[in-house]
């Protein structure tokens, strides 16, 4: 049996207009629809096509944050995790968060913790390397692809800088996952119904302080105004940058 | 060959009131899911479907897979045991995609599963729902007659007990998923002259279902006939639950359910499509959604749109509690289609000449619903069914 979590980070759906609080302290929610971090789905989606394959796993997926997540867990159900945790604080900090996942899953003989490589709200790109460290793991960043090696190790693949990178890793193993490693899917009605009666366990958090501390979140500087010229107009260009000082 | 269309990608979904706040978390991911299996599996084919009249039959093992048949039937019998609200959602968001595989859905899942599931005995839910279900079966429903549409009461196909077996002679028409359905829910009169339900199978000797071709409206759909000459249909096929026409009328109010939300997902296309557009195109050097016409055609759409989410949900938590009337339903079906067409009449005027090319869907919308304003009890006969509910004085016989 192979014990798998899956890391979830709960994230505003990629469509989303980014609009802060009045003050500048946090994201206004309203209006915000949440998803599981695209990433972090391709974990999931691997750890359930290892079942598929005819692996006997076990798939827990686990989410650091507040009453709010439930729903983007109860997703993870409905696509085929087996059982889910709610770690109950918010996820600020990525210290924090990658701690908060370390001292849940030590003692648990997890062989495979999947992450996503990064979660798109705050692009961290910095809890899998955490945990891979604090559980004394072996760590995949970005894996692109993963097949079995047997029943304890596996192979994986990496984008490297023009090319590829083929690793091989016993397990137990982090893996950050990209895209390619598996498709999303789409969970199906059956699955939904299924989910209502998965285990969703809140568990307190660690005591583990806080690192950082979120001061104000402003917006990039407006883009200026944008001037187009036709292909064959390199002499309105010139002239427009010489009028301006800039050549 | 086919070719995506990329004009519907960019869709949002208009939620003016907030209505997601009262949908439940398990609402929200039913709909989500079923909106990007429609995004993946149908929105980029369905204009090749609907212009070259193809029903994309392919997609049957997929919509089972999904769980898009029957899926307020219970768990037991294969199905996903959801609550109507998620029905209704599910019907919103395949018919955003196309009407025709939207009554696709609707005749498996409210004119043949529940019929079978209500009326039905034990040994026939077991051997149709979970192959219905999973859609190894499909099915279609027969009640409309040639001569007989908006008063079935006087339907003339009948069967006659002959010991062993019935006989069944008649013919139904306009009947969704006829050409290529395994089994039909058909009504029929005995020798009584009483209404009962028989399911009929492909293959029995005298059955027939032939496809009614050059419609401009419904076209990934199949349409056809039943043709019953001396079948020999078993004891065992009829429905023993239920006689007279309270049978088929108790499944069209759960179809009509789900038509009242359907009719929400075109239009809401039909807006989306509309607004974005009218956004990017420019006249006279500035967006035409800057142009007060524009501006009244859009506000209104959405305005309608609203009522008719609103409407809906009632509904659903009325339908929910097993409250809801067939008046009630008559309304929202009646208004909701109605209502969806008028919006997609606007959204081509709002496109010019692009609205009525295949590159947008909302021609397309437009020519399925003047079927959807006429199936399923007709426009002006759902005004007669809430004029009668408030009067207390049935119209339907004019002064004859």
């Amino acid at each position: 049996m192979l014990k798998i979590l899956v890391c979830i980070s709960h994230v505003p759906d990629t469509t989303t207009k980014i609009k802060f609080e009045a003050d500048g302290s946090a994201l206004d929610r309203t209006g915000v629809t949440f998803v599981i971090n695209p990433y972090c789905e391709y974990g999931l989606s691997r750890a359930i096509g290892l079942r598929e394959e005819g692996k006997q796993v076990s798939i827990t997926a686990l989410c650091v944050g507040g009453p709010e997540v439930e729903p983007t867990l109860r997703k993870a159900l409905a696509i085929g995790a087996d059982d889910a945790v709610r770690i109950d604080a918010p996820a600020n900090d990525s210290a924090f968060v990658a701690r908060q996942i370390a001292a849940y899953a030590k003692g648990k003989e997890f062989d495979l913790i999947f992450t996503g490589k990064e979660s798109i709200d705050f692009n961290g790109s910095i809890v899998p390397g955490m945990v891979a460290e604090l559980m004394d793991f072996a760590f995949i960043s970005f894996a692109t692809h993963m097949e079995m090696k047997g029943d304890n190790s596996a192979t994986f693949h990496r984008e490297i800088d023009g090319g590829m990178e083929v690793l091989d890793a016993t397990f137990p193993v982090v893996v950050s996952c990209q895209k390619g490693i598996s498709e999303w899917r789409i969970p199906n009605m059956r699955g939904i119904m299924a989910a209502r009666k998965k285990p969703l366990a809140k568990v307190s958090p660690a005591e583990v302080r806080e690192y950082v501390d979120p001061v104000k979140l402003t917006y990039p500087p407006a883009r200026g105004n944008t001037q187009y010229f036709e292909p064959e107009d390199a002499q309105g260009l010139v002239g427009t940058l010489i009028d301006k000082g800039l050549i | 060959m086919e070719t995506k269309t990329q004009a519907t990608h960019t869709y949002t979904a208009p939620d003016y009131y907030g209505l997601d706040e009262l949908l439940s978390d398990e609402h929200k991911i039913i709909r989500d899911s079923v909106r990007a299996w429609i995004n993946e599996h149908i929105i980029p084919y369905i204009n090749d479907w609907a212009q070259n009249n193809q029903c994309p039959k392919h997609l049957i093992p997929g919509m089972g897979e999904m769980g898009l048949f029957g899926p307020s039937l219970p768990e037991e019998y294969g199905c996903p045991g959801l609550d109507e609200m998620a029905y209704g959602l599910i019907m919103q968001e395949i018919e955003r995609a196309d009407s025709g595989i939207r009554s696709m859905c609707s005749v498996q899942g409210s004119l043949v599963m529940y019929p079978i599931y209500k009326y039905g005995s034990e040994a026939q839910k077991q051997k149709y729902l979970p192959k219905l279900a999973t859609g190894e079966l499909m099915g279609c429903f027969g009640l409309t007659e040639p001569d007989h549409g908006s008063n079935p009461g006087g339907m003339t196909t009948h069967f006659t007990d002959e010991g062993d077996h019935y006989l069944l002679n008649g013919a139904k028409t306009w009947i969704s998923n006829s050409p290529f359905a395994d089994i039909a829910v058909v009504w029929a009169k005995n020798e009584e002259g009483r209404i009962h339900g028989l399911i009929v199978e492909r293959g029995m000797d005298g059955f027939s279902t032939p496809k009614i071709e050059n419609k401009w409206s419904l076209r990934a759909s199949d349409t056809g006939e039943l043709v019953f000459e001396d079948v020999k249909v078993p004891k065992e096929n009829l429905l023993p639950g239920i006689s007279g026409l309270r049978g088929p009328l108790g499944c069209l109010d759960k179809a009509r359910y789900g038509i009242a939300w359907g009719a929400i997902g075109a239009a809401m296309d039909c807006y989306s499509t509309a607004l974005r557009y009218a956004k990017e195109r420019e006249q006279f050097g500035q967006p035409i959604a800057g142009f007060q016409l524009q501006q009244k055609k859009l506000a209104e759409m959405l305005t309608e749109i609203t009522k008719m989410q609103l409407l809906t949900w009632r509904l659903g938590t009325l339908m929910n509690e097993g409250r809801a009337t067939t008046a009630q339903i008559s309304l929202a079906k009646r208004n909701n289609v109605a209502t969806a067409l008028e919006i997609a009449r606007e959204a081509r005027q709002v496109l010019g000449g692009m609205g009525i090319t295949g590159d947008y869907p909302i021609m397309r919308h437009m020519m399925n619903l003047e079927s959807v304003i006429t199936y399923e009890g007709t426009h002006d006969i759902h005004l007669l069914i809430t004029g009668y509910d408030i009067t207390g004085i049935s119209a339907f016989r004019g002064s004859k």
